[in-house]
């Protein structure tokens, strides 16, 4: 993946705020999106991300800012922004995939597939073929003339998905695209998602409150609470750079510890943390309360006097210490990161 | 059937109280002898009476005309609410008032309409009875069509709008498609209603043009004719027939 840093972003998110009565969705939400991008909008439910989703796709309508996406093709529209506010949800340039999947049920794989290309007034040759080809990249040949009712829950997504992609949108949303399903498919589809991602060369933004799965799929993830983004980086910065305590909180595992630097709140992840028996030389003291052996590696936590957070310390092979025994706690002053106390 | 133990005997009873004399009726109509209590023999005779009989025969064609033009309204009519009620208004007591016509005793109803028709002018014909049934048919209609809405997701019209279809569209291949089999069991349902309505129609009908359970009901008054069986045997035919073929369409598609 190549991100042009020199090229507009494809879409732009500015200002966009929406309140439904006293309850704010939305609050300034500035966000942009690049070309090729595979982006998460990441959050607790009820944090705004399926609102912004929705005003993306033009069913909901945001009180305030402005959504824009950069003009398709060549020739007099090419690199212009058009304000995709101002346009109903058939007019734009972008798809969503539901939650749900929204498969209509009184028609078979290929006319659900189909539908969208109808719509466009496109020949009927035409759409034969779009759809034999995204059948095909989907694995959905043999199951072309069946009804949605008798899929599983992967076919049905995988449906919802061709159904999507086979309009070419310059944008594809996606609601949850993998809550529907079981942990072991759920895992085959998130790399699934991504090779027809980087195959089909369309922009995703995907929407999940599942922290694991857009740190494997995203390239850049959106943070969002209460209606506000917290935080735009790619996985690997969120996890080693949050910017305050709500994302270094739900990102990953870690313990957040109060009273040890002045006014802020001190981040410690499991695998920076040293646990030995030396106590004099160890910057705190405390006592195993819990091990925790997972085959490869194991965790220990270990209770500090006065001090409420538990610290979690993760080392490969089996615990060293007992519950009950008395160990040392050290990092590496560089490993610790630090935030600002918020309220 | 699953074991009921003791609650088979009021079971029994019950289908036993509701189905004998929907039988004896039938069989009676089949008696040969011009007394309907005393069996003779076999014979369609009363059948072919039937048929000849030209005060029934007109009672017939009355009956359709307010019958099938009462169903085509009162559905188009009743889908309309149904969606408008559960699209626009999400109330209950608004629900609820569009269903009353339902639920409001005949005798209420009819005495109410005749009132409205005398008021507006409307000279009391098969047109006023048609008008009549399509109330109460429409709130019918609307009953069935708002429990589907109900049931169905409504993120299928947003994908569709997500699709690039317009509002027309939309309505047209998704909306109505999905609505289709509660559509079609309202207008069955209505249909097998206004077939045998007797108070509201003869509060509504002018003198010159009875329905079907009007020209009945004049002819009892003289004493119950095996003719009476055989008619009653026929429209309990084609009653049970769309009732049946009602539920089966929807459960048809509902496995879908």
């Amino acid at each position: 993946m190549t991100l042009d840093s020199t090229n507009a972003p494809l879409l732009r998110v500015s200002s966009v705020s929406k309140a439904y009565g006293d309850v704010v969705a939305l609050d300034d939400v500035n966000i942009e999106i690049q070309q090729n991008e595979f982006f998460a909008l990441l959050g607790p439910s009820g944090c705004g991300k399926t609102t912004l989703l929705r005003s993306i796709a033009g069913f909901e309508d945001p009180d305030a800012g402005a959504i824009t996406i950069l003009g398709a093709g060549s020739g007099a529209g090419e690199g212009e922004q058009i304000d995709l506010l101002s346009l109903p949800p058939n007019k734009r340039p972008v798809n969503l995939m539901f939650q749900s999947y929204a498969l209509f049920p009184h028609m078979n794989v290929r006319k659900n597939i189909a539908y969208g290309l109808e719509r466009e007034g496109l020949g009927k040759d035409e759409i034969a073929e779009r759809v034999n080809e995204v059948l095909i990249t989907t694995g959905l040949t043999d199951k072309a003339d069946v009804r949605p009712a008798q899929l599983s829950g992967g076919q049905r997504q995988r449906v919802a998905l061709a159904r999507a992609i086979v309009k070419r949108p310059r944008l594809l949303l996606l609601d949850e695209p993998l809550s529907a399903l079981d942990r072991k498919v759920r895992a085959e589809m998130q790399i699934e998602l991504k090779r027809l991602q980087h195959e089909v060369g369309i922009t995703f933004v995907v929407v999940t409150h599942d922290q694991e799965e857009a740190m494997s799929m995203a390239d850049r993830i959106a943070v969002m609470h209460e209606g506000r983004v917290q935080q735009i980086a790619d996985p690997v910065t969120l996890y080693s750079q949050p910017a305050n305590v709500f994302v270094a909180d739900f990102i990953g595992t870690g313990s957040l510890l109060r009273g040890i630097v002045a006014n802020a709140v001190l981040l410690l992840r499991p695998e920076s943390v040293h646990i030995s028996a030396d106590l004099a030389g160890a910057q705190l003291q405390g006592e195993v309360v819990e091990t925790h052996f997972f085959g490869g590696s194991s965790t220990t936590s270990v209770r500090v006097a006065e001090m409420e957070t538990l610290i979690v310390a993760s080392h490969p092979g089996a615990p060293k210490f007992a519950v009950g025994e008395r160990v040392g706690i050290s990092w590496n002053a560089d490993d610790a990161i630090l935030l600002e106390d918020q309220p | 059937m699953r074991n009921l133990g003791w609650l088979r005997v009021p079971f029994i009873f019950t289908y036993a109280f509701l189905y004998i004399p929907i039988a004896v009726l039938v069989v009676m109509s089949f008696n040969a002898s011009k007394s309907p209590f005393v069996w003779t023999g076999f014979s369609t005779q009363w059948y072919t009476a039937l048929f000849n009989n030209e005060l029934i025969r007109q009672g017939f064609i009355n009956t359709m005309i307010v019958a099938v033009g009462a169903t085509i309204l009162a559905t188009i009519l009743g889908t309309l609410l149904a969606i408008g009620v559960s699209r626009y208004f999400r109330s209950a007591i608004v629900e609820a008032y569009s269903l009353a016509p339902a639920i409001i005793p005949d005798l209420v109803l009819a005495i109410g309409l005749l009132a409205f028709f005398a008021l507006v002018g409307v000279t009391l014909s098969l047109f006023s009875v048609l008008l009549a049934h399509v109330v109460f048919g429409m709130a019918f209609v609307a009953a069935v069509v708002i429990a589907r809405i109900g049931q169905t997701d409504s993120s299928l019209e947003e994908a569709s709008r997500d699709l690039g279809a317009g509002v027309v569209t939309t309505f047209r291949k998704i909306t109505l498609p999905s609505l289709a089999p509660a559509i079609i069991a309202g207008a069955l349902l209505v249909f097998t209603l206004s077939l045998d309505e007797f108070v509201i129609a003869y509060f509504t009908n002018g003198p010159t043009t009875p329905t079907l359970p009007i020209v009945i009901y004049s002819m009892v008054r003289f004493g119950v004719t095996p003719e009476i069986n055989a008619l009653a045997a026929l429209l309990l035919l084609v009653s049970f027939t769309i009732v049946i073929s009602a539920q089966r369409i929807t459960r048809l598609t509902d496995a879908v």
